[in-house]
């Protein structure tokens, strides 16, 4: 079954999410040694998302680009604010219809490649309505099935 | 110079975004209660279908022109605006959200094409949200605005017209109805057209001082503007919030208090969020109902009720409790209902709202669940955990029949798209 696009969720922005947190809340004893050094946290938003309000999350289904490390059920978080280039994996509409795919330009052809060897590429007819949706930036693939 | 950014059919083209099958079918988005059409495609303005036409007489054209009908999905016209909006930060030093679908970008001391510049706003912000925009231009607010709806009469423009150059602010100017001059309203566009005024340039030209006796201020300040002179400044920070208002109309008349009693508190538990969200607590909350007004030949009512908490509060329970209350004291059997709502008022920042001595203290309890209440909504949709005041069965429920899926905020409302290649 070819890659698939199932779902489209916007990314929220602005709320960040806390991963590490030392901090004095400690209502009597000793304060931290540790409160000096203090660095803020690492926010997963700032380092996935450049261009918050140009990014969207983008559920992928089924296993055509599993080579690209893109596997069925995966989170997809598609920045439009990136220019399409020629390897890029891009979310493209095709036919009125949404698909993952790596885009390949050759001469004056433009080709849209699944990353697995059992499906073949497509070449996209200069005449069809033929748009980039937006680059793939990161996959986000669960490990946990729990 | 100024430039008005406008999403071309913003509800229409939010839905394409997600849609692409949409892209140029003929589609109209419908009001609350699916009742009138309040955004159209190119399309069906092409069939002459007006802005506002009740969809029931407008059904045979739907039919035969196979137009798509969505209702309208505010959860996902807010998140777009906002992105666009966003968008345009970074292209201009100051960007005034004028409303949803329309922002005024300030090119003041840019040292840019303006026309270049107009070029790049348009393909930036459909680049990063997909959605299409025209750009109008010109030296005060009420100028851009009439360059915008020329931007959009002819395609050649391709979306962007400018009045900046005043010779050429003639032509267009004379071209524009003055009906449709940012601030000339209807009743104010029959007056001036006994009158003998009916363009934007006939309007320009007329006499100071009887446009401000037939107009009023206002009214002077448009003429100013269209002359050039900048009366409308940038209005950059909103005014804070003076009262948070949730109401609905119902998709059918509703006659027992019970149904009133959820709707009520429904909306009771949403303002409460939005309250929430804004950090805000309030010292008065009102309820108001309302029979249809627009039915002549059914009894007629309608009231609303003020309650004073305690002390200020954001608590959900707190605020369910005193609208219901209200509720309970204006409500009339015998009546078909068509309206609800809670208006909360008196708002403080909820960190300085006075204590009192001798009320209770908020068990603590209640002040964690609600944050976990609204982190729940917040990741599930609105209304997944609520209070059972609220119910569960809402049969007058607002009719959204033809609703697309909220796909920018709510994550289990995922839209499936199937894709075969």
């Amino acid at each position: 079954m070819p890659s698939n696009v199932k779902d489209i969720i916007a990314c929220r922005v602005g709320r960040s999410l806390r991963l590490v947190r030392y901090g004095a809340n400690v209502p009597a004893g000793f304060p931290s040694p540790a409160d000096d050094y203090v660095e803020g946290h690492l926010d997963l938003n700032e380092h996935l998302i450049h261009h918050p309000a140009a990014t969207f999350f983008v559920r992928a289904s089924g296993h055509s680009m599993v080579n690209a490390g893109i596997f069925d059920g995966d989170l997809l978080i598609v920045d439009r604010a990136l220019s399409p280039q020629d390897g890029d994996i891009v979310i493209a509409v095709l036919f009125g219809e949404l698909t993952v795919k790596r885009i390949r330009k050759r001469q004056d052809k433009l080709l849209l490649e699944p990353d697995n060897a059992a499906y073949p590429a497509i070449e996209v007819p200069p005449e069809a309505n033929f748009q980039v949706w937006g680059v793939v930036a990161h996959a986000i693939h669960r490990m946990v099935r729990r | 110079m100024i430039a008005l950014v406008d999403c071309n059919n913003f509800y229409c083209s939010c839905e394409r975004v997600f849609q692409p099958e949409l892209a140029g079918r003929p589609l109209v988005v419908l009001s609350n209660n699916d009742g009138c059409i309040v955004a159209r495609s190119n399309e069906v303005k092409a069939m002459g279908i007006a802005m506002g036409s009740p969809l029931f007489k407008v059904r045979d054209l739907v039919r035969r022109h196979q137009i798509v009908v969505r209702s309208s999905n505010y959860s996902l016209y807010g998140d777009m605006s906002q992105r666009v909006m966003r968008t345009l930060e970074p292209l201009s030093p100051i960007v005034e959200a004028y409303s949803i679908d329309e922002a005024f970008v300030y090119l003041d001391g840019l040292k840019v094409d303006i026309m270049e510049h107009a070029r790049l706003l348009r393909r930036t912000v459909l680049q990063h949200t997909g959605i299409p925009v025209s750009v109008g231009i010109g030296p005060t607010k009420t100028l851009a605005k009439a360059a915008s709806k020329l931007a959009k009469s002819d395609p050649r423009h391709e979306g962007i017209f400018s009045v900046a150059d005043p010779a050429a602010r003639d032509v267009a100017l004379e071209r524009l109805a003055v009906k449709d001059v940012w601030g000339v309203g209807p009743r104010y566009a029959r007056m001036l057209a006994r009158e003998g005024i009916v363009t934007a340039r006939a309007l320009r030209d007329a006499d100071l001082a009887w446009v401000r006796q037939k107009m009023t201020i206002g009214g002077m300040r448009t003429v100013l503007e269209l002359r050039g002179q900048r009366c409308f400044h940038a209005e950059m920070e909103p005014p804070p919030s003076q009262q948070i208002v949730r109401s609905r109309s119902f998709g059918r008349a509703v006659e027992s208090l019970e149904d009133l009693e959820q709707a009520v508190a429904m909306h009771a538990s949403r303002a409460a969020e939005k309250l929430r969200g804004q950090h805000l607590a309030a010292g008065l909350a009102s309820v108001f109902i309302a029979t249809n007004r627009f039915k002549s030949d059914s009894p007629q009512y309608g009231n609303s009720i003020t309650v004073k908490p305690a002390i200020p509060t954001d608590a959900t329970n707190t605020l369910i409790a005193c609208t219901l209350r209200g509720l309970r004291r204006i409500y009339r059997p015998g009546y078909a209902y068509k309206k609800a709502g809670v208006m909360l008022m008196d708002l403080t920042s909820a960190t300085d709202a006075p204590q009192s001595l001798f009320a209770e203290l908020q068990s603590p309890q209640s002040s964690s669940l609600d944050p976990t209440l609204d982190a729940v909504n917040r990741r599930f949709g609105p209304n997944t955990l609520r209070y059972a005041a609220v119910g569960f069965e809402h049969p007058w429920a607002m009719r959204r029949q033809f609703c697309s899926p909220r796909y920018t905020t709510c994550w289990n409302e995922l839209p499936a798209v199937k894709v075969r290649v």
